[in-house]
Parts: structure tokens; sequence; C-alpha cells
């Protein structure tokens, strides 16, 4: 036997550098022909500025009251007007952005990552694990979404890390479900078989031949439900066991507007604006994102 | 739907173990010492295993005893059932608005695809979805209670005190909590009737002379409308959840407003009644439409066949 010549072989960090890459470039030519795409991106990623330079945009302090300028109307120094104790309302929209950003984030990541897990395990190992993660998630869908939330806070007590955290457990049910059925499609593929075959774990299985598999359904799904998020969030920071006061947050901020309506009606729309636009271009993202990278779910 | 209810009565019951706030503690108040303290705490039987408390708690609850308010000491059911009919009127209502809306709308877009018909659909069912309610109601009570004063910006009015009352009060919730349902019926009953309009028996039926109306709807809506149908379920629970909010908004004395109220005054054995009430009617109703759902599309069956 002739000495077998060592091939330069790719690492395992070239390997998936080159599939960013060919993800990278796979977004951008889907943008090109999804002009969607780019729009919301680009209105996302400008949210994403808003929150993370907040304290250049904001003029005021978002938190400094002033009782002599108690709900005064927009003028070129209050753009949106001021709230019931004098803030200044464009400010506390602006750094509002933190906020419903930063919970989406944080929540999507909660609830991709437990049920993502969860849907890996019950659909590739099956049996028993199936059995019990499946009943569990089906009890979560016996609550409609936003009254779980309000449980899950009410027990943990009003806050913003609470309120995140349910906002990101009510979530679990649809990664779970996308990852079991998207794993019990792709493992009776041939090349799973074959992985097996040779000697591959069950754990690098998942890693580097499901998982691929499944990431398009879950980068449109974690869209999506940044959407549901920001919207679950400002509904429970309107009835009060959200974000506390005096946190700047979209929800709590249309409560106390609607204490004024009659007297300052414009004071909800800045905040009314930013939930809606965010909420919208998430989603419209989410559909974007689906018709580039999945085109048999295209919907009519 | 036996074991589901088991669990999610389970994650109930544990839910309600975490909330803060002894509730021995804040019945005896001042006059705690430490053996009325355990005296009570037996009494209540909090001293016993969780899955005893657990099992005591679905007998009381089995039996229509939900516990006492922490507010005002009365029964937890009374003050419920008082006002349930305020919400399932205003959920009635909506449901009814959000069909009135999105099976003309849903229809025309489909069949006048590419004209503004078919554009605003689209649009509506794309904007409805992201317009949170609470903002909205705001909007609404603005615009027409508070500037052109054609409805009153809220409260409630008995129907038996006054029908026109109450109709007038009805208008705005109602119409603020149907267009999450109107939105996203618009779009299923749009995309299910295109999928249908391609199919071989609608060409055979034009072929044998029927007029449009007719194909469209006595042949192809039937079939369109069977995806909507499960769609229902998912409905009544947006109904459920989006009663907290408009409820408070518009000042309407219905349970999810007694929620948020409570909430408020940290009296959680009427929260987790009322949550309690909307999983058994979310459950209730998805059970329906799955009835629905078999009856009306006789391929789906969930009864193994034997063959």
């Amino acid at each position: 036997m002739s000495a077998v010549v060592a091939k330069p072989r790719t690492t395992v960090a070239e390997a998936t550098l080159d599939e960013q890459r060919r993800r990278v470039g796979q977004l951008w030519k889907a943008g090109l022909r999804y002009p969607r795409l780019l729009v919301f991106g680009a209105v996302i990623a400008t949210l994403i500025l808003v929150g993370v330079f907040a304290p250049l945009i904001a003029p005021y302090d978002p938190l400094q009251t002033a009782p002599s300028q108690v709900l005064t109307q927009p003028s070129p120094a209050h753009l949106l007007g001021t709230d019931n104790v004098g803030r200044d309302q464009f400010s506390r929209v602006v750094y509002g952005a933190r906020i419903s950003l930063g919970v989406a984030v944080i929540a999507v990541t909660i609830a991709l990552s437990f049920g993502v897990c969860m849907g890996l395990a019950a659909g590739y190992v099956g049996g028993w694990t199936d059995q019990v993660l499946s009943r569990l998630v089906d009890a979560m869908l016996a609550f409609p979404g936003v009254l779980l939330a309000i449980a899950i806070t009410s027990a943990l007590g009003p806050s913003l890390r609470n309120a995140m955290i349910a906002v990101g457990i009510i979530q679990i049910p649809l990664y779970f479900r996308l990852a079991r059925g998207q794993v019990l499609q792709v493992r009776e593929h041939e090349f799973i078989t074959a992985a097996a075959v040779i000697g591959a774990s069950r754990f690098r299985i998942l890693r580097r031949h499901i998982m691929p598999n499944i990431a398009n359904p879950l980068i449109v799904a974690a869209s999506i439900s940044s959407s549901t998020s920001i919207l679950a969030l400002a509904a429970l920071g309107f009835i009060g066991i959200g974000p506390q006061p005096p946190d700047p947050d979209w929800g709590s901020m249309i409560n106390s507007a609607s204490g004024a309506l009659g007297r300052a009606p414009w004071l909800s729309f800045g905040p009314g604006l930013a939930i809606f636009l965010t909420v919208f271009s998430f989603s419209m993202l989410g559909d974007a994102l689906r018709d580039a990278l999945d085109p048999r779910l295209r919907i009519t | 739907m036996i074991p589901v209810a088991f669990l999610a009565s389970v994650m109930l019951f544990l839910l309600l173990k975490l909330t803060p706030g002894d509730p021995v503690q804040v019945m005896l108040g001042e006059r705690a010492t430490a053996q009325n303290y355990e005296a009570l705490r037996h009494d209540l039987g909090l001293d016993e295993p969780y899955p005893v408390q657990y099992l005591r708690w679905v007998g009381h609850v089995l039996e229509g005893d939900f516990g006492k308010s922490i507010r005002n000491g009365g029964p937890v059911k009374d003050e419920v059932l008082a006002r349930l009919p305020a919400t399932i009127q205003l959920g009635v209502a909506a449901l009814i608005i959000s069909i009135a809306i999105a099976l003309p709308l849903g229809i025309l877009s489909a069949v006048f695809r590419r004209s503004p018909v078919g554009f605003f659909a689209t649009a509506f069912s794309q904007v409805g979805v992201a317009v949170p309610g609470f903002f909205l109601g705001l909007v609404l009570i603005y615009v027409f209670a508070l500037s052109l004063r054609w409805f009153p910006p809220g409260s409630y009015t008995a129907f038996a005190d006054d029908p026109g009352q109450w109709l007038r009060r009805l208008v705005l919730p109602a119409l603020t909590l149907s267009l999450f349902g109107a939105a996203t019926q618009t779009r299923f009953i749009r995309s299910g009737l295109l999928d249908t309009l391609h199919q071989d028996y609608i060409r055979t039926a034009r072929a044998k002379g029927f007029g449009e109306a007719s194909v469209i709807l006595k042949h192809a809506l039937r079939n369109a409308l069977i995806p909507s149908v499960t769609l229902l379920g998912l409905q009544i629970g947006a109904i459920l959840e989006g009663a907290f909010i408009v409820e408070t908004v518009f000042a309407w004395p219905g349970i999810g407003r007694l929620a948020v109220d409570s909430l408020g005054a940290r009296d959680y054995p009427i929260v987790q009644t009322v949550v309690l009430l909307a999983v058994f009617v979310f459950l209730l109703a998805n059970l329906l439409v799955d009835i629905a759902y078999a009856y009306l599309d006789p391929r789906i069956s969930y009864v193994r066949s034997r063959s």
C-alpha cells in the first residue's frame, strides 16, 4: 500500500465560514429579487440604530420631569409634546425602541433555544421523549398566548425581566413544532442514514446535518415571532404588568396617554405608531424572507 | 383533549403556587401570630404536599368553588359570573363583525386579484395584524366619540335597560376587537379561494355553463372556507386575550377588565379563575372546530380507517 497523500482538508471553521458566505450571498441575491426584503430589512436596521444611538437622537432625558410643562402640544421643542409629568414624549419613544427591540431579541432567543432543542430532541429521539415534550407543548397551546404571558408574569411578579421571560416562554411551542416537524421530514433522508452508518454521533448528525436543513424556516419564524413578541410586550405594558414606570415602554406610555386622551390626544400617536411600524416591519420581513428562502411556502 | 386539559391545569396550579405573596399572611394581616398562622395554614390545607393540594383544588373547581376574592372576600365565582355576559356579548359581536368584513373582502380580493380591491384586501390583512388593539381603541374613541360624538366613549348599558344605548356602546369596542380576526380571516379566505379556483372541478363547472357567481359561491367557496374554519379556534383565542385589553380601554365591565383590575390589586384568585375560564373556552372552541372540520371535509378522519 502506498502512502496516502494527505489532501489539504477544509477545517470546520472554514466550512462554516463558507456556509455563512453562501448564506449571506443567498440573502443578498434574494434582496434584489424581493425588494420587500431590502425595504423592511432597512426599516428594522434603522429602528435598531435608533435604539442603539438613543442618547444621541433623543433631545431630552426620557425620565426628566418638568412640572411646569405638563401635557404641552407638539412643538419644535417637543416634537410629540410632553406627557402627564412633563417628560418629552419624543425622547421617550426613541428610548422605547431599546426596550421593545431588546425584548424581541431576548424573548426570541429564549423561545428559539428552548423550542429548537426540545423540538430536535422530540423529533430525533422519538418515543417517550417525544410523547412527554409534545404533550407539554400541547398544554401550553391550550392557553391563548397573551393570557399565558399574563399568568406567568403575574406569578413571577410584574417587571421588565419577567415580562421578557413570559413572552419568550409563550413562543416556545412555535419553534418546538417547527423543529420537530422538520426533523421528522429530514431524518428520513438517506444522507442521515449514511452519516449514522459511518459512525457520526447523534449530536453531530443533529448539528451538522439536520440543523442546516431547518435553518431557513427558523429564520422566517424568528422574524415573525419578533413581531409577536413586541405586540405581546406592549399588551403586558399596557395593562401594567410589563416594564414598570418610569421606564419608557411603548405599551405603558399608551396606557398613561389614555388617561389624558381628552386633553392631549396626540400623546398616544408616537408610541402607537412606533409599535405598529416595528410589528408591521418584522412581520413583512418575515413574509419576504419566507418568499426568498423557501418559495414552497409562499402564500398567495 | 383530556390529557391536555390535565396538563394545562397542572401548569395553572403551579403558576398559582409561584405567585408571590403568602395568602395566609394576607388574610391574617396584622393579627398574625405564629400560632394562628400555623392553624390557618392547616385549615386551608397549605401544609400538605403539592399533589394533595392540586387534587383538592381540582375537586373544588369541579364543584364550582373557585375560592374567595382577596379584595372583598366574596366568592370569585359570583364576581366572574356577574361579569361574564358583557364579555360574551362583546366577543360574539366581534366575531360577527370580523366575519362580515372578511368574507366579502376575501372573496372579492381573490376574484378581482389584480384590482384595487385585491390590493386593499392584502394591505388590510397585513396592516390589521400589526395594529395593537389598545392603540386602535384610543384612536376610535378620539375620532368617533370625542371629536365626532357619534358614539359614547365607553362604558356599558344592559340590553334590557336600553337596547339602542346598548348597541351604541357596543360598536366601538366590538370593532376594535374584531380587527385582528378580520385581517387574518381575509387572508385565509383569499388564499383558500385562490387555491380552489385552480382545481379541475372548477373548470368543469365553468365548462358546464354555470355562471361565474354560481361557480364561485356554490362550488369554490365551500372548499375554500375549510381552512378558515380552523382559524376560528385561534380567532376565539385572540378574542379572549383581546378582551383583556379592549375592555380596559372602553371601560367595558367584562371578565377581562375584572382580571386587569384584579392584577393591579393583586387579587390573584380572580385572575387565575378568569384565565382558567378562558383556557376552558379556548379548548372547547378548538374541539368544536376539529369536529366541524371533520364534518366539512370528509377526507379527514380522526378514527384510523379499517382497511
